[in-house]
């Protein structure tokens, strides 16, 4: 009876979502408040609904209700309470629930925290976050729908996929989401903007806080995927131009060119078109991740739900979504003009190469991920586009991407003195020079790239951290009264420098890797192994029971000298209901190195086969997105995105067409 | 079934501990022992899609580890071996593609979109400088008393 | 022109938007991967026999056979057996087993259990016949020529379809080309 419950609060979600999409266009062009005021309630209601829905699919996990066709596959009740809620999203159906969820609760965020947008923008944005929930919901109804009962009720359900019972992966997907649905609202402000044929500082500055918070969280979202990659799989790979992880690549990428290009917009009332664009495009890089994954059309170990139906049924939303918005884009865009002088030595001239490089990093991802696929469907010969071709490309266009990082905050807006800039950064140049020359003193057939690109990671670094103490004026001043002035630096500077600090560090980390040492072999009871100037002794393997698994748990002694460093317990773990075997890797992480164990099966010998890498500073690669994303927080804590602040700042209408001539 | 198949192959390959190659795997030759290495991170596991077959544990990949490092042992040349390989299942297993007609707008798209997207900013830019009317640049003198100006009503 | 550039985005979504109508055929398959062998001689093994004589690359030139990899592990054989059955004993098609990567008794019992459409069975324990054949996945099943040259290959289970559509029209013309 629940279920039904949640299937109807579905339903009515749906009809909600179309009175939301229409009520309110029609009221803005027609200029009637109150049919514009529908708007906001209908978001409301709508969430509500969605939410209603979610908690009943929600419960019907908790209790285990196999009678849903969708619990009785995906849950178990065997399942730890903690994996039996996160299973709600671990699976096609209850993942676009998730997606629609995020989606209801974006436009709920819109129509509350709005009350100072023009009464016609924001009924237009939320009329077209109302179309494009009409098309999700839609969707789930008739091709995925969570809420379908089965009989007779099976005793139990069959979804106990150890894999899948992971924090990583739990939280993985709703902040990836939450970044993918997020960026709709960027959409839905521009798609609002080509309808208005207006686009000002304002709408920069209402537009940015909504991409920031989106980018944050897709930031995040990739950085677990990622980190859960690398303690699961059993040999530390964290990235593998995956076409699912290029799917998610794709909007971040793209949506980092956006935060950029609006400040421009918001400082310089210029770039118009191509925030919109970018906008537009971010967002449908999202849903075109969405088709690629869910119709199966990709081949890849993450796409869970394969079916030609679903594929199709998204392929028409992309076609709706996508095709009407850049339709639009290339009917209004050419009237939108920006405004006058445009120097190329000046921070809007950094923003821009920054978005030129973004834009063709982004692009290398598009094409290196659907290029086997086009050469498929015109009948070329199949290939495969992996790891070496992106390292001979997207890494190379990260190198300009990351010298100018360090510069382009240096300069001033209107116009800079890149001479003056340059000459700031003497001492990050110094430092990544040191750096490089005594790697390449210390370490003898080390790899060359990766040593200048821990070069770079510093240069980027040290020139992030110069452009800090020189508005703290670190030094200069007496210290207290750089403390002043760092604590009263305007939070959207101090996300910047957070920000880029974050990629350096990613950089830094990444860069390490080639250095990294490998034990490979098979190990007897009290065997030892070197590794990287540690000693590793195997000194038991037990049988250890769990809730649902049995276990070989070995005990891996690690020493360095005569001092005991630590003691490892990597684990292969046999799931008998499943038939399956994992295996549950030991990390010792720390910020220097992770010491990376895991056990493998034993030989006819009886040894066991380990597996063990030393990592170096390994961590700093998640521990950057990290800091990427504390930095597009701290900037989200401006006191300029604030209620009220905004408001001020748009200018009446006709003055503003005058400006736009 | 064939979907199915490999979707349980690919569950298989997930839920198995991915410990890639196996100690009793390795050549006791650490050189041709690391060129096996390298060459394995460029090879694809062809049924589990997206793997190398460095890090892939199928039953496949090991085939193909062994045979690569039976090549090697033989004598070959880097590219002999892989192209023993390549033989058998044909360019779909090499993670990078080789140059060939086919596959010139990947190698070349990259740089030009960058040259397209670089022509782009140039040109928008020269038009931005036209339409505006140059600022008079400060003197030298405007300019310092400017940043002391500045500084002061910083500081 | 200038307004041309702004429908660039849309113009290229067009594109993309026509290659997913392409892709989401229902006979498009992304997993689908074409053999290269096709047109290549065979390559050249010899294996012991399952029960008494062996089989060998050499041993089948003369006229075209079929050759098909199968394992008792394997689920999709079970699948495709009876058609198998069928192709045998009314199509007296030259049929022959490769047992890839299974053992001998495990092959015995599958046969004995189901039948034996084989004219003879070569068992390559360590799958190395199947590898220098490109297999990627049992069962497969390869067309030779009278040249031991291999003509077709099929992928996964065998269906009525492609037996009527494809296998014994290229057998009905191999044989023709040869007397």
């Amino acid at each position: 009876m629940i279920t039904e419950f949640g299937h109807f609060a579905l339903i009515l979600a749906l009809c909600v979502a179309i009175v939301q999409s229409s009520v309110p266009l029609i009221g803005a062009a027609r200029g009637r408040a109150a049919w514009m005021e529908v708007g906001r309630s209908a978001a409301l209601v709508q969430f509500l609904l969605v939410a209603v829905a979610m908690g009943v699919l929600m419960h019907a996990y908790i209790v285990s209700d196999f009678s849903v066709i969708n619990v009785a596959q995906n849950s178990h009740t065997d399942k730890p309470l903690f994996y039996k809620i996160t299973g709600v999203w671990g699976n096609h159906e209850g993942s676009m629930l998730l997606w629609a969820f995020m989606l209801a609760l974006c436009s709920a965020a819109v129509a509350a925290f709005s009350g100072n947008l023009p009464a016609d923008l924001r009924a237009r944005v939320l009329a077209v976050q109302g179309m494009i929930a009409v098309g999700f919901l839609a969707f789930i109804l008739a091709t995925s729908n969570p809420f379908l009962r089965t009989w007779p009720v099976p005793s139990n359900g069959n979804g106990l996929n150890p894999v899948l019972q992971d924090p990583g992966l739990a939280f993985h997907p709703p902040f990836l989401y939450l970044g993918y649905v997020g960026f709709s609202v960027a959409f839905s402000f521009s798609v609002a903007a080509l309808i208005e044929g207006r686009v000002d500082a304002a709408w920069g500055r209402w537009v940015r806080p909504w991409s920031l918070a989106s980018w944050c969280a897709l930031t995040v979202g990739i950085a677990l995927g990622s980190w859960w990659a690398y303690y699961t799989l059993g040999w530390g790979g964290w990235w593998f131009w995956d076409p699912v992880e290029n799917a998610s690549l794709m909007p971040w990428i793209v949506g980092t060119a956006l935060i950029h290009s609006a400040i421009v917009v918001e400082r310089r009332e210029t770039l118009k078109s191509w925030t919109i664009l970018l906008a537009i495009v971010t967002f449908s890089l999202s849903l075109v991740g969405t088709f690629l994954v869910r119709s199966g059309v990709l081949s890849s170990v993450h796409a869970f739900a394969v079916d030609p139906r679903r594929g199709a049924f998204i392929l028409g939303l992309l076609v709706i979504a996508i095709g009407g918005s850049l339709s639009l884009y290339a009917a209004r865009a050419p009237a939108l003009k920006g405004g006058g002088i445009f120097a190329p030595i000046s921070r809007e001239g950094a923003l821009l190469l920054n978005n030129v490089l973004l834009a063709t990093c982004a692009a290398t991802v598009f094409l290196g991920t659907l290029y086997p696929l086009f050469l498929d469907a015109i009948h070329g010969p199949k290939i495969s586009v992996g790891a070496p071709f992106f390292n001979q490309t997207f890494v190379p266009l990260m190198v300009p991407v990351l010298v100018a990082m360090a510069v382009g905050p240096m300069l001033a807006w209107k116009r800079g003195d890149l001479g003056a800039a340059m000459q700031r950064l003497w001492m990050a140049f110094a430092a990544a020079a040191v750096v490089v020359l005594g790697m390449f003193y210390v370490t003898t057939g080390a790899p060359v790239l990766a040593i200048l690109g821990l070069g770079l990671g510093v240069w980027t670094a040290c020139g992030v951290l110069t452009e800090w103490a020189d508005r703290v004026r670190l030094f200069r001043v007496p210290l207290r009264q750089s403390w002043h002035r760092a604590v009263h630096l305007p939070r959207a500077a101090f996300g910047m420098t957070l920000g880029h600090l974050g990629i350096a560090i990613t950089v830094i980390g990444i860069s390490a890797q080639p250095f990294q040492q490998e034990f490979l072999g098979y190990m007897k009871l009290g065997d030892q192994a070197a590794l990287a100037g540690y000693q590793l002794r195997l000194d038991k393997v037990e049988r250890v029971q769990g809730p649902n698994f049995v276990a070989d748990e070995a005990t891996i002694l690690v020493t360095r000298g005569t001092q005991t460093v630590a003691v490892q317990h990597p684990q292969r773990r046999y799931f008998q209901l499943q038939d399956q075997t994992t295996g549950v890797t030991s990390i010792r992480s720390g910020l220097d190195a992770d010491l990376y164990l895991a056990i493998g099966d034993p030989n006819e010998d009886g040894a066991w086969t380990i597996r063990a890498y030393w990592k170096p500073i390994v961590s700093w690669i998640w521990l950057g997105g990290l800091v990427m994303a504390a930095g597009g927080a701290v900037s989200l804590s401006d006191r300029r995105w604030r209620v009220g602040v905004a408001h001020k700042l748009r200018r009446p209408r006709g003055l503003q067409i005058a400006a736009g001539e | 079934m064939r979907t199915l198949l490999l979707a349980l192959a690919m569950l298989v390959g997930l839920g198995l501990p991915a410990l890639a190659v196996d100690p009793y795997e390795q050549l006791a030759d650490p050189v041709l022992e690391a060129r096996a290495r390298e060459l394995s991170t460029g090879l694809r596991c062809l049924v589990c899609q997206n793997e190398t077959i460095d890090e892939s544990n199928a039953g496949l990949a090991h085939d193909i580890r062994t045979l690569l490092r039976e090549r090697l042992v033989a004598g070959d040349s880097d590219a002999q071996a892989v192209k023993a390989i390549v033989d058998r299942y044909g360019e779909f297993v090499l993670l990078r593609p080789r140059l060939h007609p086919a596959t010139l707008m990947l190698w070349f798209g990259p740089g030009l979109v960058l040259l397209l997207a670089a022509g782009g900013a140039m040109a928008w830019l020269r038009q931005h400088r036209r339409e505006a009317r140059p600022p008079i640049p400060l003197s030298d003198d405007e300019r310092r008393s400017l940043q002391t100006l500045l500084e002061e009503k910083q500081s | 022109m200038r307004k041309l550039i702004y429908a660039l985005p849309a113009l290229l979504f067009a594109g993309l938007a026509f290659y997913f109508v392409l892709a989401l055929q229902p006979d498009y398959d992304p997993h689908a991967l074409p053999s290269v062998m096709i047109d290549k001689e065979a390559p050249a093994f010899s294996l012991t026999g399952l029960n008494g004589a062996g089989i060998s690359r050499d041993g089948f030139k003369g006229g075209p056979v079929v050759i098909n990899f199968f394992a008792s592990w394997c689920v999709p054989c079970r699948e495709e057996h009876p058609l198998l059955m069928r192709l045998a004993e009314k199509e007296h098609i030259p049929l022959y087993g490769i047992d890839y990567k299974d053992t001998p008794e495990a092959a015995r019992r599958l046969l004995g259990e189901f039948g034996n459409p084989f004219r003879a069975v070569g068992v390559d324990a360590d799958g190395r016949a199947g590898l220098d054949f490109g297999v990627y996945g049992v069962p497969e099943t390869y067309v030779l020529d009278g040249s031991g040259h291999i003509r077709k290959k099929f992928t996964g289970p065998l269906t009525a379809r492609q037996v009527e559509q494809e296998l014994l029209p290229i057998l009905r013309q191999l044989s023709g080309g040869a007397s």
